[in-house]
């Protein structure tokens, strides 16, 4: 696969970073390395401390400890417009009172960059948003999708070293926010500015980041590639939030060089890898549904590991999803590819379920 | 298209629910109609009459009202006409004290109603029911109240003596000061209510956004929250404006002869029996071409702005 190299220096270092409301913690503790040129995504449910941690970069947020550096400089005490530091806002915060081009030039007249200048780079971020025929026009006459663009171009304008993007594509609807996707990717490689993306959307993290931080109750449980966060999740959190799995209570048996043995439910001794080094003991297997099969259980030929009956199945065009309950009680969900060969079981038949190598992960907890 | 079918839904049921609405200004245009245009309409009638002795027009056609608050004729009007500055003079002041006034309402006003505006919800209720709290008594009692307090011997300059601030009593009463504190008191919750609604409504986004782009806070407030406030700064500032010019309360009480605004010179000329109520009527229909010329110059300015 090819991976894009990324740059060694640290634009943003998060370190240790806390912040209270009161006696609510919305961040415990962060840190975090952000790479200079890195498209780098904070995912995490509503409340999981992203948005604060985005808020406390742009300067929106005071922290109650830790520090927060940019190329190395600590900015924690710098108000927001003294920061390098630019932000894309989720509902787009674009001046009412203002035509597109006096939104866009409005950080570059605060940079008192002279007349020619600003009006040249103004002509040019609109350019790059694909808006040079709406610069005359208030914001109240774009389309939403529009509107977003504006809110990206007037950001990059006064070419920040570090953008922000709070939710930008969710008002946006469905076919265009995968369109933007495609796009702000694509903007981000031109500009080579190192964007900090926050989203709720694991799909929209997967498909654009050069790397993700996953969030949840104010602490990153997991940093890593969106393949590695999806391949190799660390701990349940993650596997469960980052696509779909099924959540399996084993018991381990030995934990040895990065691969566990595991009795699984119904007794079948099973080797995977492992995300941390565990005692012997309880603990639990993320399978993920398009990584197994559906085997017959009285074949002896056959791969089967566990064995249940089919409870439901739903069609899904290009995916069949097939719902098992397993003999202790637990259901399991299949993803199948549908195809000529696929066979649909009945509900009820006795089936047995095959794992495919790399299939299963020990987490971490 | 789906998109279409749907806005020619939308445009359909708003033509049915939104259409035959008109008659429902109908009680308002008969109240307006009559006690107000028909008022006025009596008074432009009454200003091209002639004035009786003590009070009262006979029905006559004359200019002598519009005539006289122009023109000097001497002692007799038999005299060479020369411009009358007396009236002019009573007009330019009550412009300037109104506008003076406004400008005041407005620097008081506009942080009074930011603050109630940054409050949570709830407490908003409390503070705006604060500010209208004087003005459940009466505005004669209340500008009769400001008398006592403003007066050589009264609280204000005890209080200041007191303190050591000055050595002798401040001369208040019957200069344009004291006008001002008048009017600035007794209109300031005009200005504070239109300017709340606007600030209540403003996405506080749009300031985050300023200090992101590299504005400070005054930058923000002149380039940002002002203009994106000012429907309400706009409409407290008619509110503030036009009483204050037609004011007569406040000059009356706290101010004296050369103090002197429109207000009280309409006034005067309708109580008792010293009036000439002709003059009065012209008086009246002069302020009323002023105020209406000003309303229209700021909808002209308006339109073109939004023509933009």
């Amino acid at each position: 696969m090819l991976q894009r190299v990324l740059s060694e220096t640290v634009a943003v270092g998060i370190e240790n970073v806390t912040k209270n409301y009161g006696s609510f913690t919305a961040l415990s503790g962060v840190s975090l390395e952000i790479r200079d040129n890195e498209f780098f995504t904070l995912l995490g449910p509503s409340g999981c401390g992203k948005t604060t941690l985005l808020r406390s970069i742009a300067g929106f947020e005071e922290i109650s400890g830790g520090a927060i550096r940019l190329y190395g400089a600590d900015i924690a005490g710098l108000p927001p417009h003294r920061r390098p530091v630019n932000t894309v806002f989720q509902q787009y915060a674009l001046f009412p009172h203002m035509t597109v081009a006096q939104n866009v030039e409005f950080g570059l007249r605060r940079l008192k960059q002279p007349d020619a200048q600003a009006r040249a780079r103004c002509a040019e971020v609109l350019e790059l948003v694909q808006l040079s025929d709406f610069a005359g026009r208030t914001p109240a006459q774009l389309s939403g999708g529009q509107q977003q663009r504006v809110a990206l171009a007037r950001a990059l304008a006064p070419r920040p070293k570090l953008l922000l993007l709070d939710e930008p594509l969710s008002a946006l609807d469905l076919k265009l926010r995968q369109a933007v996707r495609v796009e702000l990717k694509q903007i981000q490689k031109e500009t080579g500015i190192t964007f900090i993306f926050v989203t709720h959307d694991q799909e929209e993290a997967l498909t654009m980041s050069d790397r993700i931080a996953v969030m949840s109750a104010g602490e990153v449980q997991q940093v890593g590639s969106p393949r590695e966060i999806y391949e190799t999740p660390r701990n349940r959190f993650v596997a469960d939030f980052i696509g779909e799995t099924n959540l399996l209570d084993v018991t381990v048996t030995a934990v040895t060089g990065g691969r566990a043995n595991c009795i699984l439910p119904g007794g079948r001794a099973i080797d995977c890898p492992a995300a941390a080094v565990l005692d012997p003991g309880p603990g639990h297997l993320s399978v993920r549904p398009e990584r197994m099969r559906l085997t017959t259980p009285t074949d002896p030929e056959s791969d089967t590991l566990l064995s249940g009956a089919v409870v439901n199945h739903v069609y899904l065009g290009t995916d069949m999803q097939v719902m098992v309950r397993l003999d202790d009680g637990e259901v399991m969900t299949l993803r199948l590819q549908n195809s000529d060969t696929t066979t649909i079981p009945e509900l009820g038949a006795p089936v047995g379920i095959a794992l495919e190598a790399g299939a299963a992960r020990l987490l971490a907890d | 298209m789906a998109g279409g079918i749907a806005d020619a839904g939308a445009g359909t049921g708003a033509g049915i629910y939104r259409g035959r609405a008109g008659w429902l200004i109908l009680p308002s245009w008969l109240v307006i109609g009559f006690f107000l245009l028909l008022p006025v309409i009596m008074m432009l009638v009454y200003s091209f009459l002639t004035k009786e002795f003590r009070g009262g027009v006979i029905w006559e056609f004359s200019l002598a009202a519009y005539d006289r608050f122009f023109f000097d004729r001497g002692l007799f009007g038999d005299e060479a006409p020369v411009i009358e500055w007396t009236y002019i003079t009573i007009f330019w002041r009550s412009l300037w004290q109104a506008g003076l006034a406004t400008l005041l309402c407005l620097v008081i006003g506009f942080p009074t109603a930011w603050f109630i505006a940054t409050r949570v919800p709830r407490h908003r209720t409390v503070w705006l029911l604060l500010i209208t709290v004087p003005y459940w008594v009466n505005l004669l009692i209340r500008t009769v109240s400001m008398k006592f307090l403003i007066r050589d011997s009264g609280p204000l300059n005890e209080f200041l003596l007191w303190l050591g601030v000055i050595a002798e009593p401040v001369h208040l009463i019957n200069t344009n000061l004291a006008v001002q504190l008048g009017l600035f008191y007794s209109y300031l919750p005009f200005m504070v209510l239109p300017v709340y609604a606007s600030a209540e409504r403003y996405n506080f986004a749009l300031s985050e956004a300023a200090a992101d782009l590299y504005a400070g806070r005054w930058t923000t407030l002149r380039l940002i929250i002002l203009p994106v406030v000012r429907p309400g700064i706009i409409a407290g500032s008619i509110l503030v404006f036009v009483p204050s010019l037609g004011a007569f309360l406040a000059p009356d009480l706290l101010g004296g002869a050369k103090t002197f605004m429109i207000g009280s010179l309409i006034e005067e000329q309708f109580k008792g029996n010293a009036g000439n109520w002709p003059f009065g009527a012209a008086v009246s229909m002069i302020l009323l071409t002023i105020v209406m010329m000003l309303l229209l110059l700021y909808a002209r300015t308006q339109t073109r702005r939004e023509a933009r």
